[in-house]
């Protein structure tokens, strides 16, 4: 009973991290309804720049933060440069440029930092507050990240006259533009925001999977999983998803398959997902008007 | 709305001398190079033919799809275990795989024909990610030989024909391709291919006139999987070895980048692009482990900024403008508009 509750403790962690990158993907899907592939090369770039910090001296938190705030600028740029001038280019076209900007973080991640492993350190302590085994102090503090995190963009998004905007770019940009939003600088912004957003699960997962550059392949398939499975235009789904996607993978991985098919469980769940409720458990359905 | 759209041909006849002349220099290559240059142009046709089929799904249908290395992985497995444990002759190998790759990416195709572009981009993704876990699973190690995989036997010349094993293999390839890509061809230039083209440009008037786009778009997987799958049989011969690493998710992307480099929905960008991702990576490999995926980045990109269809695109762009030097223009038939949703939305 105590293993059997130590897998769901430690399935919520790794989902909390799933959650987060799926909110990051969610929010790019609401803004432009495009699934970012390099989400989670991004996030290991992120993960990279943060070990860097803190092996020249940086304590924990103050590389956390400058992590962060590179990875936003970084990500406002990259929409800035890079996405921009495809907008209006159909899925394909698109979707090659995500795959083209994944191939070349990985590639820049390996050519400056090498391919092997590296460890990341926790912030966290290694003993759990509560001094038994259910939830090592790592687990604790990934969910006590993320609850952070989501508890802060509700209340930005909910709350802010800047998220308001945002949400009206990501519903309606022509009329967002007609009453004076600048929708180029809301998708900057929001391509910011989820930068940081998957930087902080990059640098909660990476002591857990440890630091390469192919850290996130796996992680990213999850956080694909997580959000069709709350909806993909649903950030509270997304959230949920991530919970359930890292709660079914440690059962699953722990009592039924074993671990060598822990990404075909995600295949699965995407397919299944898909084919069964395309719209995940909190997404809207879709009408096109012809 | 669809009345915009011009009904064209969508593939016209194939100009006869370059294709001819091209048969023939190609013929002529094995008994000019090496044996070891045999056996890499052999990868080149090997390639081409599983870009064609990946053209026909995301070029012609217009569905991306990130995990058609796949394919190729269960058409190389096909005949590997087929010559391995029921010692089926190498030849029969490659319909039999072209076989069950067709069901396999009918299956898929079932699965995925509800999915919008994005969606079977999601699950294909994922199929190109897991599949060398799936391909390692310890129940079916028997069969597929785990993470040491199979060797195979080199297919050799029957008795009485005067050729290396490379230059035999070499010619059967390029005959199982001349016979695919005409087959494409003919397809892309039918009733079918009109079909596919109509779903990707402008789904919604495909199916008002009464076109089941479902069962299309899943006959559509399903022959681009026997394409990629035949490829992969032809591929596993000419390397002797299957393994799970060999299909890792860097080979469905590399399929893609071929794909784009060579000229998204054209029968000849697959030439172009099995020529690129055979000696691009060998050439840029040497200079760092990360340069192979980092040059493929900054090709996709730059392609999709500036070339939108590929080399192919680029010949043929340059071939009229020779031709306009000299005689009469001809009518400009460019029938791979790709940014047509806005005629049909």
């Amino acid at each position: 009973m105590d293993a059997f509750l130590h897998q769901i403790l430690s399935g919520l962690a790794s989902g909390g991290i799933y959650g987060s990158l799926a909110l990051a993907l969610v929010m790019i899907f609401q803004a432009t309804h495009l699934v970012n592939f390099a989400q989670g090369e991004l996030a290991m770039c992120s993960t990279y720049l943060a070990w860097t910090l803190v092996r020249a001296g940086c304590p924990y938190w103050v590389a956390f933060v400058a992590t962060l705030v590179i990875s936003f600028l970084a990500g406002a740029a990259i929409e800035r440069c890079v996405i921009r001038p495809v907008e209006d280019k159909p899925a394909l076209a698109v979707v090659l440029v995500f795959i083209g900007l994944m191939l070349i973080l990985n590639s820049v991640a390996g050519w400056i930092f090498g391919y092997t492993v590296k460890t990341f350190p926790s912030p966290f302590s290694d003993r759990s507050p509560f001094g038994n085994a259910f939830i090592a102090g790592h687990e604790l503090g990934i969910m006590a990240v993320v609850a952070a995190l989501v508890g802060l963009l509700y209340v930005f998004f909910r709350y802010t006259t800047l998220g308001l905007a945002m949400r009206a770019v990501a519903v309606n940009p022509e009329s967002s533009r007609l009453v004076g939003i600048h929708v180029g600088r809301m998708l900057a912004l929001g391509w910011g925001l989820s930068a940081a957003v998957g930087a902080v699960a990059g640098m909660m997962i990476a002591p857990v999977v440890f630091l390469d550059p192919n850290m996130m392949s796996g992680v990213l398939l999850y956080a694909f999983a997580a959000a069709l499975l709350g909806g993909i235009d649903s950030p509270g789904g997304a959230v949920i998803g991530g919970l359930l996607v890292g709660v079914l993978e440690n059962l699953l991985g722990a009592y039924v398959i074993g671990t060598e098919l822990k990404l075909t469980v995600a295949l699965l769940l995407i397919v299944g997902v898909l084919v069964v409720r395309p719209t995940g458990l909190f997404g809207k359905v879709v009408v096109t008007r012809v | 709305m669809p009345s915009a759209l011009p009904v064209r041909s969508m593939v016209g006849p194939p100009p006869r001398m370059p294709v001819a002349l091209l048969i023939a220099a190609a013929c002529a290559l094995p008994f000019l190079l090496g044996d070891y240059r045999v056996f890499q142009l052999t990868l080149v046709i090997v390639h081409a033919i599983a870009l064609l089929g990946l053209n026909l799904l995301t070029g012609y249908a217009g569905q991306i799809s990130l995990g058609h290395g796949a394919f190729y992985a269960v058409g190389a497995y096909t005949t590997a275990i087929l010559m391995e444990h029921f010692g089926v002759p190498y030849w029969l190998t490659i319909p039999m795989a072209g076989a069950v790759c067709l069901a396999a990416g009918v299956l898929f195709g079932l699965c995925a024909s509800r999915l919008e572009n994005l969606y079977l981009a999601l699950a294909t993704f994922g199929l190109g990610v897991s599949l060398p876990q799936i391909l390692k699973y310890k129940h079916i190690e028997h069969w597929t030989g785990g993470v040491q995989g199979i060797t195979l036997a080199k297919p050799t010349a029957p008795s009485g024909i005067p050729l290396s094993p490379d230059q035999w293999l070499y010619f059967l390839v390029l005959l199982v391709m001349i016979v695919l890509f005409a087959g494409a061809h003919n397809l892309l230039r039918g009733h079918a291919g009109r079909i596919m083209v109509a779903i990707r440009d402008c789904p919604i008037a495909a199916r008002a006139m009464g076109i089941d786009a479902a069962r299309y778009k899943s006959l559509t997987f399903g022959v681009s999987a026997m394409y990629t799958g035949i490829a992969g049989a032809l591929g596993s011969m000419a390397v002797q070895f299957v393994g799970p690493d060999s299909f890792s998710f860097f080979l469905s992307l590399s399929f893609l980048v071929g794909i784009v480099v060579g000229g998204i929905s054209t029968i000849s960008g697959a030439i172009y692009g099995a020529l690129f991702i055979q000696f691009v990576p060998n050439v840029a490999g040497d200079i760092s482990k990360a340069a192979p995926s980092a040059i493929y980045g900054a090709f996709l990109i730059a392609v999709v900024y500036a070339m939108p269809h590929g080399v192919a695109g680029a010949v043929e762009t340059v071939v009229r403008r020779l031709r306009a030097v000299g005689a009469e223009p001809r009518r400009a038939t460019d029938h791979r508009d790709s940014h047509p949703r806005r005629n049909c939305a």
